[in-house]
């Protein structure tokens, strides 16, 4: 084979491997989306969305404490993730100081790579053992950690991408810088910060290991903040690991419910975030 | 001079602005004060949470560092009973299943990286991508979900005895097929890890100048051979980070593992055994530790995992943020 | 005719604008052709179509023909990869390969060729070097990083590393834009010794410097090929109107 010929083969082959690379890449997806919706599909019925679990060995039943812990819980982590995130983001992109900005963009890095389990122990340590009961505000706090770093760094981003000249506009209005900060920059930045906001909450819609020991999980309605909580994820992973057909069966329901919630956030940032791109253009 | 508002339909004559206009802008010296103490509030917020997550586990696992000392380390010996606890068969899991998840991710990740970079027709880049991104952003219980029902008896049923009656003379492939164990965990690491490898890789390579692919398109070189002189290597500490990325994440996976490694404390080399890891036994036993020694030596678990993954995550961020810069920058 | 860059009613298109208007001209061999205009004017488009690079970018498509010493570069079946093979380009940005070593950013392409004989590449090497006018800066640290180099050096690197698989054709994009005085004036001294071996097409928006160097000028505007001549009377007694308001200053 000549020294043209075998180029244009090796050419041929690696494109043909990274292809084949990629498709492989993404056959899980398609494998687990398809035993998802086949196994799960069948068991999504309304009284899976209003029931709460049923007594052990007895069939039917349902997750609604399950969805409603893991909205309850959503809101409790925004609460913490969503000030300092969005401030913390503001302060690093904004801010004249020398060091403290990339220390702090440093440390959100950190914070994103840390275990979810090992923020969990964070959590437990700081409100279960003093409370000595396992809590939703436990399970709230892990998770608003774990939104932390995502809402920070897409703020920071968004925020930079805001042009000069703006600001200055509001400058030249009269009015206070912080006037400025808030009613014009933050605002301009709305969209692509609601789409950070997006992102961390498909994410941890769908985190289980922090809330092992602090949520903990509930089969029934809690009763308070300061009580155990039952959440999507927890459910899943309770029932999967138990001995129970009927309880695998719900498991698959649930983690179809899951999963689509969690795409469809995923989704709808992706189109809010091009939409964005071609706005700044 | 103001000039007449043209809301009031214009006429010549000034209009004069109330005087708690000017006054006001002076009180806003307090609301830009106020501002600026709310954001480093927050600041301050932030830097406690990170320092107390590192206070907290150090603190809870005193008693169990004192007690063990550096046996906790080499220890193979995990007995809630017998209070004796020793780390080893988790640090061996840990690693075992996160090298073997990233033997099968790196290839496929890097592969699809520059598929995606340089190979792929343009109208296909941006939905392959998506979904790329999209098996990033499943949940870990659900890919465990998958690993339980689909994956281990797949394994048990085909691949396990495939395996076992020809390679099955290597102590890789000894022992009975039960589905869970090592090579489960491996596998839907690598599951979880590629999407990772390969959306950073695809950052990496896309931010090769591409005046290097011009350069040698020019001197007539193929697409691959372009890729392999000019993008490679230029991206080559950026791509070795994003697979860093990646060990970060597996190293910590804790769901996924825990539901198909078969949770037994033993090491073993063959990789159809059940093992451990890190994270899994903090899953498993952290709300079933009796006593006060058995908590902290959990927490120290905890705290060894927290430094290797924080140390493996800020080296690699340090390479990928040096892309380009690592080779030494075109001096103009 | 059949020696030489003949080329015929080029049309050149980014997406729906068309930025190259039926461009006819020949360059002849063993000779420098200058390509002068304002910023936009189509002269860098124009000469990546004659190596085939125009098309790497997504959207963007030509017609015409290309035709070097009578073998028609945009004909069915031809590879652009073996066309760029026989013809050079030195980008206006001086860019070696950061990873590679002096020595191996000139011998990447006769590597791509499949030349391995250790002997044959150094010389190869050396040649290319002397011809570029590095050899006797670089000869004693071939294997040091492409990227230790000046701006200059490492331009004049580029043109070696292009010289080095002997092509017919040698392209220069605004070569010396990016470069110093000294530099420059280095570069034009060793454009002026290559042609002796190849035939030179350069862009610039430098007038003097197409004075300098060049026997053939090309003038465009707009995408069109306004005017083409010896370079002395395009510059002394130009036939077009709007050259002469280009050269004399009026624009551009």
């Amino acid at each position: 084979m000549s020294v043209a010929t075998r180029r244009f083969v090796l050419n041929r082959v690696m494109g043909f491997l990274c292809g084949t690379a990629a498709a492989l890449v993404i056959l899980p997806l398609i494998l687990v989306f398809a035993f998802l919706l086949y196994q799960g599909g069948s068991s999504i019925n309304l009284e899976f969305f209003t029931h709460t679990p049923t007594p052990v060995g007895e069939s039917g039943g349902g997750m609604a404490n399950a969805i409603v812990g893991t909205l309850i819980l959503i809101g409790l982590a925004c609460g913490l993730g969503l000030p300092v995130g969005i401030l913390g983001g503001l302060y690093v992109a904004d801010s004249q100081d020398s060091h403290l900005p990339s220390v702090v963009r440093f440390l959100a890095d950190v914070l994103n790579g840390v275990p979810s389990i090992v923020i969990g122990i964070f959590a437990y340590t700081l409100v279960v053992l003093p409370m000595k009961r396992f809590s939703a505000l436990a399970g709230g706090v892990a998770l608003g950690v774990i939104m932390i770093p995502i809402v920070l760094r897409t703020t920071e981003e968004i925020i930079r991408l805001v042009p000069a000249s703006l600001r200055e506009a509001g400058l030249a209005l009269g009015l206070p810088k912080w006037k400025v900060t808030v009613r014009i920059v933050l605002a301009s930045a709305r969209a692509g910060i609601t789409t950070g906001v997006m992102v961390a909450i498909a994410r941890i819609a769908g985190e289980t290991a922090p809330l092992l020991f602090t949520a903990f999980g509930n089969r029934f309605w809690h009763h308070g903040l300061d009580q155990p909580i039952a959440a999507l994820a927890l459910q899943i992973f309770a029932y999967a690991i138990s001995p129970f057909d009927d309880w695998h069966r719900q498991a698959w329901a649930g983690a179809l419910v899951l999963i689509s919630i969690v795409f469809l956030v995923s989704l709808a940032a992706r189109l809010a975030t091009r939409d964005l791109q071609r706005q700044m253009r | 001079m103001p000039e007449a508002d043209p809301r009031r339909g214009g006429g010549a004559h000034a209009v004069s602005l109330p005087r708690t206009f000017f006054v006001a802008a002076g009180r806003n010296v307090w609301g830009d004060r106020l501002f600026q103490a709310c954001l480093y509030a927050m600041v301050a917020l932030f830097v406690a949470i990170v320092a107390g997550i590192v206070g907290a586990l150090v603190v809870e696992s005193l008693p169990a560092a004192r007690h063990f000392g550096l046996s906790f380390v080499v220890g193979q010996d995990w007995d809630p009973v017998k209070e004796s606890f020793g780390a080893l068969p988790f640090i061996y899991g840990t690693i075992v299943s996160s090298l073997l998840g990233m033997a099968v991710a790196v290839p496929l990740g890097i592969g699809a990286a520059i598929y995606l970079a340089e190979i792929a027709p343009f109208p296909v880049r941006s939905p392959v991508g998506f979904l790329i991104e999209l098996l990033a952003a499943v949940p870990s219980v659900v890919y465990g979900l998958w690993g339980i029902f689909v994956l281990a008896p797949f394994l048990r049923q085909w691949v396990q005895p495939a395996l076992g009656s020809t390679l099955g003379w290597l102590p890789l492939f000894k022992g009975p097929p039960y589905g869970v164990g090592m090579l489960a965990a491996g596998l839907i690491l690598s599951v979880m890890t590629v999407p990772f490898i390969a959306t950073v890789g695809r950052e990496v390579l896309l931010a090769v100048p591409n005046s290097q692919r011009e350069a040698a398109l020019a001197l007539g070189s193929t697409r691959w051979e372009t890729t392999w002189i000019a993008v490679l290597p230029y991206g080559r500490s950026g791509l070795i980070g994003a697979v860093l990325l990646g060990l970060g994440r597996a190293l910590g996976e804790t769901m996924a593992v825990t539901m198909v490694i078969g949770n037994r404390p033993e090491i073993s080399v063959s990789l159809f055994a059940p093992g451990y890891t890190m994270a899994s036994v903090l899953a498993n036993e952290f709300t079933e530790a009796t006593s006060d020694l058995y908590l902290s030596a959990l927490v120290q678990i905890g705290l060894l995992l927290l430094v290797v993954t924080v140390l493996v995550n800020a080296f690699a961020r340090l390479l990928v943020w040096t892309v380009g810069g690592a080779v030494k920058g075109i001096r103009e | 005719m059949a020696d030489g860059l003949q080329v015929t009613e080029l049309n050149a298109w980014f997406g729906e604008r068309q930025v190259l208007m039926n461009v006819t001209l020949r360059v002849p061999s063993n000779a420098v052709t200058a390509l002068i205009g304002p910023s936009g004017c189509g002269k860098s488009t124009f000469v990546r179509c004659i190596n085939r690079m125009h098309e790497v970018v997504p959207g963007a498509r030509s017609s015409g023909q290309v035709l070097l010493n009578g073998d028609d570069l945009y004909g069915p079946g031809v590879d652009p990869v073996m066309v760029r093979r026989r013809i050079g380009m030195v980008f206006q940005k001086p860019n070696p390969f950061p990873t590679m070593s002096v020595f191996d950013n000139v011998a990447a392409g006769l590597r791509l060729a499949g030349v391995r004989d250790k002997n044959l590449l150094y010389d190869v090497v050396e040649r290319a070097l002397r011809q570029a006018a590095l050899w006797d800066e670089v000869k004693d640290d071939l294997y040091k990083s492409g990227s230790s180099l000046s701006g200059g050096q490492q331009q004049r690197l580029c043109i070696a590393r292009a010289v080095a698989v002997q092509p017919e054709v040698l392209l220069m994009d605004e070569p010396c834009s990016a470069l110093d005085p000294i530099a420059t004036a280095r570069i034009e001294e060793l454009i002026l010794d290559l042609k002796k071996d190849l035939t030179i097409v350069i862009v610039t928006h430098n007038m003097q410097q197409a004075a300098r160097v060049s026997e053939w000028t090309g003038f465009f505007l707009l995408g069109e090929l306004i005017e083409i001549g010896v370079t002395r009377d395009l510059f002394t007694h130009p036939r077009e109107q709007k050259t002469e308001d280009y050269i004399t200053g009026r624009f551009g």
